[in-house]
């Protein structure tokens, strides 16, 4: 592993097999890559240490649970909170979904509002609309700035209407826009409002630390930060999660099942019924191993440098258009002239180039934003300034092969 | 390939379309939206004795969707309604004629299977599947 103070993308890129293709790989908002490290962690757990979890005594049973449960210690301690705090699940929309359904039918009833902001990704939409499909609950959406930011006082006036929750994104997948998390949370408590905190943009690139944010919940997948597909992670205060019922029945999430009821585990197991993803829990602890090798700080600070370069390059072109605050992370969404982002992503893909395009699952926002589809750049630690640069040049190209 | 797919007529078909837009009291309505990219078409058509008499589409999409759409309204214009049901993919390939990737098959493909939904319901007959794609 590239053991480093600053990071450096070219020592971090060896580290991940999949760039021998050759291919400039600018959609980790989408997925990320994967180190060595994680392929192999998963790799060793199924050769040495496979059983089933939490059942068996022979000692190899032991041996996975500890595997198991160790890898839900390293992504507590990563985030800021205990083990028992970390509810496994499928990826980030489960959690959502998770916490709607579970906690939302609780908590949420008739004529109570839900609010969200026009930014959110589908995923943070429509667990939401769906429950208040059944509850007679109201979704309502804060609105943007023409920056593609949050309104302060917008803000302050709906959580003043006493919303039952709070749910934003913390990085806008598609604006790259950093939401003052923090205050925001503060902001609600003091009102009296619990807060979700969609973090799959965010947990894979910047430090975070909920008891810092001090959210009730947050939500993040796996497969954005470097580790494998399948596993995602829900974490909630643990006197929400004591409080909440389970969303789905079956092994593992009871402590006594009789012919006529069942009484459940303790948290966080009770949330985790049937086997669950074993080897992914075990890829994703190594992923939190690797990235805490690199220091979340490097992370933050390298992709700044890129998303900064590439900005200020795309903002002199006249063709090229921005959306998205100046102040982002490493995600540029843009189009080029009249033409579709498919248009311009089919074109940049003959260059090797790839680059996400569409409505990124925020159809609600591109209507927002009065465009059918953008254009998508994002970056992870490994990418280089050689991979802006072959970037801008591949746009060169295509607004040639476009007439542009 | 890059300029063999954005050749001048693709360009000018997506800058320039011909039969955009709707028309009054159409005998067809069609629309249907690409789940997977969200490129979204519709299609008016005028019938006149079991014909195409006049038709026009609408949506948001790629050039490539776009183009082909329009493409596909000239190319139907006159045409008899069981014609045009019977329109396929090699057909739809044939009038655009530029090399299409296998991710860009559904966008070429969006404005025929709109009309033959349209065209077909107005038959009285169903899309099937394979007939969509």
């Amino acid at each position: 592993m590239a053991g480093v103070t600053v990071l450096d993308a070219v020592r971090v890129r060896k580290d991940f097999p999949f760039f021998a293709r050759g291919l400039i790989y600018l959609d980790s908002a989408a997925t990320t890559q994967k180190p060595t490290m994680v392929l192999d962690a998963m790799r060793h757990f199924y050769e040495t240490s496979n059983a089933n979890v939490h059942r068996g005594i022979y000692s190899l049973t032991h041996e996975s649970t500890e595997a198991y449960e160790g890898a839900r210690k390293k992504i507590a301690e990563f985030i800021g909170a205990s083990p028992r705090e970390i509810v496994f699940v499928r990826n980030a929309t489960e959690a959502i979904n998770l916490v709607a359904q579970s906690w939302g039918a609780a908590n949420i009833g008739k004529d109570d509002t839900i609010l969200l902001t026009e930014m959110e990704h589908h995923s943070n939409i429509v667990p939401w609309q769906m429950l208040a499909k059944k509850t007679g609950a109201k979704v309502s959406y804060l609105p943007i700035t023409e920056l593609g930011e949050l309104d302060k006082n917008a803000v302050s006036h709906a959580l003043k209407q006493k919303p039952k929750l709070f749910s934003f994104t913390h990085i806008s997948n598609v604006l790259g826009t950093i939401n003052p998390a923090k205050e925001l949370v503060a902001e609600a408590h003091k009102e009296g409002v619990p807060v979700l905190i969609d973090a799959a943009q965010s947990v894979p690139h910047m430090p975070v630390n909920v008891k810092d944010l001090d959210c009730d919940f947050l939500v993040f997948s796996g497969h954005k930060m470097f580790g494998p597909f399948g596993v995602g992670v829900l974490y909630a205060k643990r006197e929400l999660l004591d409080k909440m019922e389970p969303m789905l029945g079956g092994g593992d999430m009871i402590k006594q099942v009789t012919f006529e009821g069942a009484t459940w585990n303790e948290v966080p197991w009770k949330f985790e019924a049937g086997t669950p993803n074993v080897a992914a829990v075990v890829g994703l602890g190594a992923a939190v191993d690797y990235l805490q090798a690199l220091g979340m700080e490097n992370v933050w600070k390298h992709e700044q440098k890129l998303v900064r370069y590439v900005y200020d390059a795309l903002k002199k072109d006249a063709v090229v258009a921005l959306y998205g605050p100046e102040s982002r992370a490493g995600v540029i969404s843009f189009n080029l002239g009249d033409m579709h982002g498919h248009d311009v992503s089919t074109v940049l893909d003959q260059l090797k180039v790839c680059v996400r395009s569409g409505h990124h699952c925020a159809q609600p926002l591109m209507e927002r934003l009065g465009v059918p589809a953008t254009a998508r750049i994002s970056f992870g630690p490994y990418n280089t300034k050689k991979d802006a640069d072959l970037f801008l040049d591949a746009l060169q190209k295509a607004k040639k092969v476009f007439r542009l | 390939m890059i300029d063999q797919m954005y050749q001048e007529i693709i360009l000018d078909y997506y800058r320039n379309p011909r039969n955009k837009g709707s028309l009054p009291h159409p005998d067809i309505v069609s629309h249907d939206v690409n789940t997977s990219c969200g490129d979204e078409i519709a299609m008016n058509v005028l019938v006149k004795d079991g014909r195409i008499g006049n038709v026009r589409f609408s949506g948001k999409g790629c050039a490539i969707s776009l183009a082909a759409a329009s493409m596909l309204t000239e190319h139907a214009l006159g045409k008899p309604l069981e014609e045009v049901a019977k329109f396929n993919k090699e057909e739809m390939l044939g009038l655009i004629n530029i090399p299409i990737s296998c991710m860009r098959l559904k966008c070429a493909l969006l404005g025929l299977k709109v009309l033959k939904l349209g065209v077909l319901q107005y038959m009285g007959e169903k899309l099937e599947v394979e007939d969509a794609n």
